[in-house]
């Protein structure tokens, strides 16, 4: 194998792709557009799974931050930054089909609403949670103060989830909640594109899991050749001390 | 502008950036798995 891909990874890559393509099919051509949003309301079936999926991304980070700093297991440690990675990516496309449904709905491109305040700040502040694991510092250092901004960042998204109920502001309340009144069609297309890209996250979830394995046993290997290569000069200069 | 071109815009920055991501992620595992000695390619079966 020379690839991350496994059994497991084919299966729900196809599983992902099928499910993508289906929900496009309903999300861009079958469901129907909403009376007062028109046609603009096709960026829910968008913007609506990748919120999804960070929060999906924040909540195993948050997870895996907590067992680290119980039991020190890399696999928790990895797991945690590939998920706020993954978390990240998907912010930031929420923020960005935020924006651009904003235009034809709310009339601007951006406004400091508390739902996209709050959505920029655990933005920022995950990105924070990546520049620690980047940090060059020991690895225990590094996971450890990135596990405690993981376990802190997820407040964050309590505050994202019930910022429209907390304070009154441009952006709409829960999309899906008891009272909610979508055409059967359009949920059934909301909650496909949800699915699809759910698939689509666990994909690149274990991939991306996959690779900050690798890239830690290759961190590993070069520490221990440093430390032979010390051992070594260290050995030589002894013995040469010795013999002169 | 019309909203479609608001929804086309939306789902093309979505799916050109996932696209983007995903090989990125493909080919750091290709390169990395060259680099790496089998018996330390835990948790990718």
């Amino acid at each position: 194998m020379t690839s991350t891909s496994s059994k497991a990874t084919y299966v729900i890559g196809w599983a992902a792709i099928v499910a993508l393509a289906s929900s496009l099919l309903f999300a861009l051509v079958l469901s129907p557009p909403e009376v007062s949003m028109g046609d603009s309301v096709r960026l829910l079936y968008l913007h609506l799974p990748t919120i999804a999926v960070s929060y999906l991304g924040y909540g195993i980070t948050f997870l895996g931050s907590v067992i680290y700093l119980r039991n020190q297991s890399v696999f928790w440690d990895l797991l945690a930054g590939a998920a706020a990675e993954i978390g990240v990516l998907f912010t930031a496309f929420v923020l960005i089909t935020g924006s651009i449904w904003g235009k034809p709905t709310w009339g601007t491109y951006w406004e400091w609403d508390p739902r996209l305040t709050a959505t920029t700040v655990m933005f920022i502040m995950y990105l924070g949670y990546l520049a620690i694991r980047r940090m060059d510092l020991p690895q225990e250092v590094r996971s450890r103060r990135a596990a405690v901004i993981g376990i802190i960042a997820i407040a964050n998204l309590i505050i994202v989830r019930y910022s429209v109920q907390w304070w009154r502001g441009l952006h709409q309340g829960q999309t899906l909640g008891v009272d909610t009144q979508l055409d059967g069609l359009m949920l059934f297309s909301l909650f496909l594109s949800v699915v699809a890209f759910l698939f689509l996250g666990a994909w690149l979830l274990i991939h991306r899991f996959r690779v900050a394995w690798l890239e830690r046993q290759v961190e590993d290997m070069r520490l221990a050749r440093a430390l032979n290569e010390r051992r070594g000069e260290a050995g030589d200069a002894t013995l040469g001390g010795a013999v002169s | 502008m019309n909203h479609w071109a608001f929804v086309i815009t939306g789902y093309a920055v979505v799916f050109v950036g996932i696209a983007v991501y995903t090989g990125w992620v493909l080919a750091r595992g290709r390169s990395l798995t060259d680099e790496v000695p089998e018996e330390r390619r835990r948790f990718l079966d």
